[in-house]
């Protein structure tokens, strides 16, 4: 069969589908939707659905990104438009079943949205909701919208086209269409895409590698995984653009083993392939053959940078080596190799598929198309975003994601992971670009996002970083081994309440000296957090040193619980739930914590009923409190003003 | 143990290069990588048993100890971190009576930190085995546990 002949035979299954005389419903069973119960209500629906003798067209499909309001079910009824529903619960999917598939109640106060040009009275379009409003789908275009284990569903579409008009171009002109989409590596450092192509197609050699990074394993990153399981099309048919155009016949994608429903979905739509003839010899009878092997990273994050990422391949310990050469002249098993990542593969088709001038409409000057986010932290809406860069910050933290989900204070949102850094509330005017990012401190990194309210604190979140970097520093050189080993042991100190005058200069001097001397990416970056922590919060880190107070009330060793005298009722209720029991008290008898036993677990705290309150939970102050039980009084607590108090 | 690994080595015959995937194969069909079965791949590969451990210990992944029958894994990436794993990780540890890396004396339980499984819309989040269970609180995390048949 010819490609024509296939897109034909998939568009007209993919019509038929669309017009089909039964209802469909659609699962999100992605790894976060599986997560939220989507397994347990596939098997729901089934049941519920031969019950009522109604035969249903149930599709699977990947991540849409409203992963707060997973598992998310859509009901489609043939002509009427499809009805995203949200947080839908194992009770919840009979009732749907019942009132709108039998009854044609659509049960609007259940419904996220619509989908489609139609609408139901009283349900929203679901693109026009504030989470999605904002948002540009290139990557992410058929993630939630086809079965991912479907090839025909992609081709039909517009998947392989992109490729299929690649073949009708000389690979020069493939790359100059890249280049002037403007497209950057979404992997985090934002090099031109095009030119690296370039660079690698030029390079001497007849043997040459192409290598799709999937080696995801930024803490609080998920964009990789949620397009790998929604659509992993998208990025193989990016990595055949690639191959023609740099002319390379074999492809490796390293994948991160710790997600396993990706690479489930990568062995499904690489077996497709096979079977349409779309990856081996003689491509669509083009003349152009190549070859693609998955492999799984055996859990070590270095090998997300590329030198240790080939390595790696190559079956060694996975350290990387300095670069030049680069790995256009010199990579896997010493031949030229191209890297990119899978969110950039996944852009390479859409390019290739609706042109590079559609594409380079979206952006910035020097920031061109989408970027996809994954928001997750204390933002009331998490997910998994794709926005136009040069986006406000603040229009991703408020507008999508609806601001801080407790009602607390937005204090920062970190991006780019262990390489990136804090970003606080009066930088929210920042447009998401390479250059303001990396002019505020911090960098694109892969996309993660990860917002914080005033309950973190960032010596804490400084620490938690360098001691990632530190576990996962693979020993090679000097500075990121003992230099990330030496800026924990600070930081450490410092949230224990040890610090001393002069660390927050040694921290800086530290991380300067790491930045500039690590042998990768990995050490280069480590700093970040600590340096931009540093920058825009170093009050907290001052209050640390001088007053042993954490002023977010978060480091265990600066905070103590106490309970109100003239607030307890000596009910009993902190004293029977304290596991440590550290409290004594007795009926009508003001309860008082042993200072000495307390583990800090804040049990009390969560448990003392709302209208006492009469524990909190304190750091750098002094509270008066009985030092053993006295009957219940109109005794007053004196408390100094300079502290930090939560109850 | 030459008899069970045959089949899996086979497809890698000649294949230094596929070190990583030989272990992961292995690791598979064994639950972890036993010293004979680490022979057993130097023979095969041609490559010195020194070789292989300097490989199989760089990675996370491979374990040279048998582990419990189920797997508890507790995220501590940024998302989980910032909404409180560390609690999550501390109670999971008192209920089962060991720390992070080990695996409980009857062999039923064997708990690991790990970075991140990319949840962390959902976060915090642990797994028991590859299920993920989503927005962890303490009493849900006990729960689980107790719905295995935590030893007490």
């Amino acid at each position: 069969m010819t490609f024509e002949e296939i897109r034909k035979q998939a568009i007209a299954e993919w019509q038929a589908l669309q017009n089909s005389q039964k209802p469909r419903i659609f699962v999100g069973t992605g790894t976060c939707g599986r997560a939220a119960g989507a397994l347990t209500l596939l098997d729901v629906a089934r049941r519920e659905l031969a019950k009522r003798n109604i035969e249903a067209i149930i599709t699977t499909v990947g991540c849409i990104g409203l992963c707060y309001a997973e598992p998310l079910v859509d009901i489609v009824k043939p002509g009427r438009p499809r009805i995203c529903y949200g947080s839908v619960t194992l009770e919840m999917l009979p009732q749907l079943i019942e009132n709108y598939i039998v009854n044609d109640n659509p049960c609007p106060d259940l419904a996220l949205g619509t989908i489609g040009e139609e609408t139901v009275p009283g349900i929203p379009k679901l693109f026009d909701l504030p989470m999605l409003k904002p948002q540009v789908r290139i990557s992410l275009r058929n993630c939630g919208h086809i079965d991912p284990t479907d090839i025909k569903q992609y081709i039909a579409n517009d998947g392989y086209t992109g490729f299929a008009k690649a073949l009708s171009m000389t690979p020069e002109a493939v790359i100059e269409e890249i280049k002037k989409s403007g497209l950057r590596g979404r992997g985090g450092a934002g090099f031109a895409t095009g030119q690296k192509w370039e660079f690698c197609r030029r390079a001497p050699g007849d043997v040459k590698y192409l290598i799709c990074n999937a080696d995801e394993g930024d803490p609080g990153a998920f964009m990789n995984r949620a397009l790998l399981e929604g659509d992993p099309h998208a990025v193989l048919e990016g990595m055949l653009i690639g191959a023609y155009a740099i002319g390379t016949i074999q492809g490796y994608i390293y994948c991160r083993a710790e997600k396993p429903l990706a690479i489930e979905r990568l062995e499904i739509a690489l077996e497709q392939m096979k079977q349409y003839g779309l990856v081996g010899e003689n491509i669509l009878g083009s003349g152009f053959s190549f070859h693609l092997e998955i492999r799984r990273g055996a859990g070590a994050f270095v090998c997300g940078e590329e030198t240790a990422l080939m390595v790696s391949i190559e079956g060694k310990r996975g350290m990387p080596r300095p670069r030049p050469p680069f790995p256009a002249q010199s990579g896997l098993w010493g031949k030229p190799t191209n890297i990119n990542n899978v969110d950039t593969w996944g852009n390479v088709s859409a390019i290739m598929q609706r042109g590079a001038d559609w594409y380079s409409q979206y952006g910035t000057a020097t920031s061109k198309g989408t970027k996809t986010f994954a928001l997750a932290g204390k933002v009331a809406r998490t997910g998994l975003i794709e926005v136009p860069l040069g986006i406000r910050l603040g229009d991703i933290i408020d507008g999508i994601g609806g601001g801080m989900v407790s009602g607390k204070s937005f204090k920062a949102v970190q991006t780019g992971g262990p390489s990136g850094g804090c970003l606080p509330a009066n930088m929210l005017d920042l447009p998401v670009d390479y250059e303001s990012l990396t002019k505020a401190g911090s960098i694109m990194g892969s996309g993660g996002m990860v917002v914080t309210d005033e309950d973190t604190c960032m010596v804490d979140m400084a620490c938690f970083f360098i001691s990632f970097c530190q576990e996962e520093s693979c020993g090679k050189c000097v500075p990121c081994r003992v230099g990330t080993r030496q800026m924990l042991t600070i930081l450490e100190r410092i949230t224990r309440g040890e610090g001393k005058a002069g660390d927050i200069e040694q921290l800086e001097r530290l991380a300067q000296l790491v930045r500039s001397t690590a042998l990768c990416g990995l050490g280069q970056t480590a700093p970040n957090p600590v340096l931009t922590t540093i920058r825009y919060f170093r009050n907290e880190y001052e209050a640390h040193i001088n007053e042993k107070r954490c002023p977010a009330l978060s480091c265990q060793a600066l905070i103590a619980y106490y309970i109100l005298p003239d607030k307890c009722e000596g009910c009993m209720i902190c004293r029977r739930n304290c596991p440590a029991e550290a409290i004594a008290g007795d009926r009508r008898l003001i309860h008082v914590i042993n200072q000495e036993k307390c583990i800090k677990c804040g049990t009390c705290l969560d448990m003392c009923p709302k209208r006492f309150s009469a524990v909190v939970k304190v750091s750098g102050v002094k509270i008066d409190v009985p030092s053993e039980p006295v009957p219940v009084t109109s005794t007053k607590a004196k408390t100094s003003k300079a502290g930090s108090v939560e109850s | 143990m030459r008899e069970r690994l045959m089949p899996v080595l086979a497809p890698y015959r000649g294949q230094r290069g596929a070190l990583i995937p030989v272990l992961q194969k292995v690791q598979g069909e064994l639950g972890y990588l036993p010293e004979e079965a680490i022979s057993e791949i130097a023979n095969f590969l041609g490559l010195t048993r020194n070789e292989i451990y300097g490989v199989a210990s760089f990675y996370a992944q491979f374990r040279f100890e048998r582990q419990g029958e189920y797997m508890v894994k507790v995220c501590q990436g940024t998302a989980c971190h910032v909404k409180g794993s560390h609690r999550i990780l501390e109670e999971v540890q008192d209920e089962l009576g060991i720390t992070s890396g080990q695996t409980t004396e009857d062999s039923r339980f064997s708990l690991e930190r790990v970075a991140c499984v990319g949840c962390c819309a959902l976060a915090p989040v642990m797994l028991v085995d590859s299920v993920v269970h989503a927005k962890m609180t303490v009493a849900e995390a006990k729960k689980i546990l107790d719905s295995f048949g935590k030893a007490s």
